[in-house]
């Protein structure tokens, strides 16, 4: 291979003098194996930026399966998921009409109870427990919990407020809680992670 | 390197001749921080937290190394490698993981004195523009260094604050979620977080020992600024750095350095949060996250939009929190007031320490929890600092009328501050001053 590109050098040397063939073919030889090398180099570094991207394990541990019968209204609990806490709540009539009272308008990341919620589950309300503003976690699940001016949750971070449909009302976050895919295996059980097909 | 004065490195010793014509290392080491270096004769003492700060830098680096000889970077073992095996079992592991603590909070305390011993001096201005820039590259590079070190511990404001500090990649419109999710090699900050974090902290300080260099090497083409900030003339005005600084620096490292043995024996945990000691908890939050002390300001920065204005109040506090520093990379071109030391600008003098007191107040706001007062307050204190920098100190570059400067370093040493400021006897000297002030 060495012994090739250095007889292919030696007629490009003396050719260029002129304007001829020899610069130009001087010129491809460089621009090909400068081009050769640069492709190989960034195949060559792409391991280096994959492997920081979330592993085979990470990405397995995609569902969680979590047992609702013990819920009652106005109550909920914290599960985990994705290594992520996912708040789980039974709401009460009187939470829910007071988050259908609020008109779409007034809101930052306008969404109704019925779009975050499943089809004749509405009082299930499913949402990730990680404030959008900067990912702490809210209060507003546990019993006696701070849930804020409008009886969702309250982030102690850097004070946002979330509704009964835990949609943003107030402070920096700048959208509602995230609602994951999820589905109803039985009736008191949900797969979170799945959009199910049943 | 700078002036024709500067003494030429001559080996004594046979075999440093020998080293010196093969390898002209003693020649660098003399020219950068021997007697090979002249340095205005007339530092005062915040000229002397430059090298304090190499001095943090390699504790800092020192300790490290032998810390992570004990400390494990996972999820299960981090938490009780700190805790339990360097701070109880490992032969003086707590003295050097309090060392490590404390360092990175003196090491801040050094580089904030440093910044605004800058600041105050005109030591960003021509010919020590590059100078001012590596040092702020220098200081990013702490922020993340100190960081990604405050996650090792694996404790609640470890968790927490990694949490929050890699939320602000998903600020970024589009890829930021995606981003974030790269960074962190999963959803939430764990294992693959924990162990990337630690390789990268043990990696950058020896890139900021790099930038050090650059740093030290830009400043000696024009050599170190001085109070007066009147140019070296001759050699009557500089004192080579050895002897003369190498013990000022010295003496001073020494009594600093006490300062710091007396916290970190005595109040090692006073500068730092009770609830790391409470080990990481994915699923709840403590009551209030709060920082280290030397990031309180641009915290308070980042809390202090609170709603949205075109652009979402998230993606605007993250962008102010970035530009309040990105912005310290154009101050040479924002200052244009060609009087270099404070000393010499009556108005400059007030508008400075008047900034001075509003990052205090930062500080102070991003360590209170989040209330109506504080939100308030941060607010006006976050918009004065921006006003500072880009309407302010414009302003006063160009209406200001500065007081006379000394003629040379030597003429304000010698005659004492008070003849330094008066008119100069001679017409001749009064005519030169005026074109020293217009340079």
């Amino acid at each position: 291979m060495a012994t090739k590109a250095q007889s292919a050098e030696g007629p490009a040397v003396t050719g260029g003098d002129g304007e001829g063939e020899g610069l130009r073919r001087r010129d491809y030889l460089k621009v090909g194996a400068v081009a050769f090398a640069g492709v190989g180099a960034v195949v060559a570094i792409a391991p280096l930026f994959v492997q920081m991207a979330p592993s085979a394990d990470v990405l397995a541990l995609s569902t969680t399966e979590v047992d609702i019968s013990k819920i009652q209204p106005g109550s909920g609990i914290k599960a985990q998921w994705r290594k992520q806490p996912v708040f789980i709540r039974n709401l009460t009539p009187k939470e829910i009409a007071e988050a259908d009272a609020v008109p779409l308008s007034e809101l930052r990341d306008p969404q109704t109870l019925e779009e975050r919620t499943l089809p004749g589950h509405k009082n299930w309300l499913i949402t990730l427990g990680v404030c959008t503003h900067l990912g702490c976690v809210p209060l507003g699940i546990g019993e006696g919990e701070n849930r804020g001016k409008y009886g969702g949750y309250f982030c102690p971070c850097h004070g946002s407020q979330y509704d009964t449909a835990a949609r943003i009302r107030q402070g920096p976050a700048p959208k509602n809680l995230f609602v994951p895919d999820y589905t109803f295996t039985t009736p008191t059980t949900v797969l979170i992670g799945s959009k199910g097909k049943k | 390197m700078s002036f024709s004065w500067a003494k030429p490195y001559e080996p004594k010793h046979p075999v440093m001749r020998w080293l010196d014509e093969r390898l002209p290392l003693p020649r660098v080491i003399y020219g950068a921080i021997g007697g090979g270096y002249p340095v205005p004769r007339n530092l005062n003492y915040w000229w002397n937290f430059g090298v304090l700060a190499g001095i943090f830098l390699t504790i800092q680096i020192l300790t490290g190394i032998v810390l992570a000889m004990h400390y494990t970077a996972s999820t299960d073992g981090a938490f009780n490698s700190v805790n339990q095996l360097i701070m109880r079992d490992v032969n003086a592991g707590w003295l050097l993981r309090y060392a490590h603590m404390n360092g990175a909070s003196f090491f801040f305390l050094v580089v904030y004195i440093h910044i605004f011993r800058g600041l105050y001096y005109g030591s960003y201005k021509a010919p020590r523009e590059l100078v001012w820039m590596l040092g702020l590259v220098i200081y990013l590079l702490m922020m993340a260094t100190a960081f990604m070190g405050y996650v090792l511990p694996w404790g609640q404001m470890s968790y927490w604050g990694a949490q929050v500090i890699t939320n602000f990649f998903s600020a970024i419109p589009v890829i930021g979620e995606p981003l974030r999710i790269w960074v962190l090699g999963g959803y939430a900050p764990d294992e693959a977080a924990l162990t990337r974090f630690f390789s990268l902290h043990y990696l950058l300080p020896f890139i900021i020992a790099a930038v050090v260099i650059l740093h030290i090497w830009a400043l000696h083409i024009p050599g170190s600024g001085n109070p007066t900030g009147v140019d070296v003339k001759d050699e009557r005005d500089t004192l080579p750095f050895h002897p003369y600084y190498t013990a000022k620096d010295g003496w001073f490292a020494a009594a600093f350095l006490l300062f710091y043995v007396i916290v970190t024996y005595f109040l090692p945990n006073y500068l730092g949060s009770p609830d790391n000691y409470t080990p990481a908890n994915p699923l709840a939050t403590p009551a209030e996250i709060v920082p280290e002390w030397y990031l309180l300001p641009f915290y308070a920065i980042l809390r202090s939009f609170t709603a949205d204005f075109i652009l979402p109040a998230k993606l605007w506090g993250v962008l102010a929190m970035f530009s309040s520093i990105l912005l310290l990379f154009f101050l040479p071109w924002i200052d244009k007031s060609p009087v270099r030391s404070g000393t010499y600008r009556p108005l400059f003098k007030r508008f400075f320490w008047l900034l001075v007191i509003d990052v205090l107040v930062l500080g102070w706001v991003g360590g209170s929890p989040v209330k109506p007062l504080t939100v308030a307050v941060g607010q006006i204190a976050a918009a004065y600092y921006f006003l500072h920098f880009l309407v302010i100190l414009p302003l006063v570059s160009r209406f200001e009328t500065p007081l006379p400067l000394p003629m040379s370093i030597t003429e304000s040493v010698l005659h004492g501050s008070e003849a330094e400021v008066a008119p100069a006897p001679k017409t001749q000297r009064r005519a030169k001053s005026a074109t020293a002030a217009a340079e």
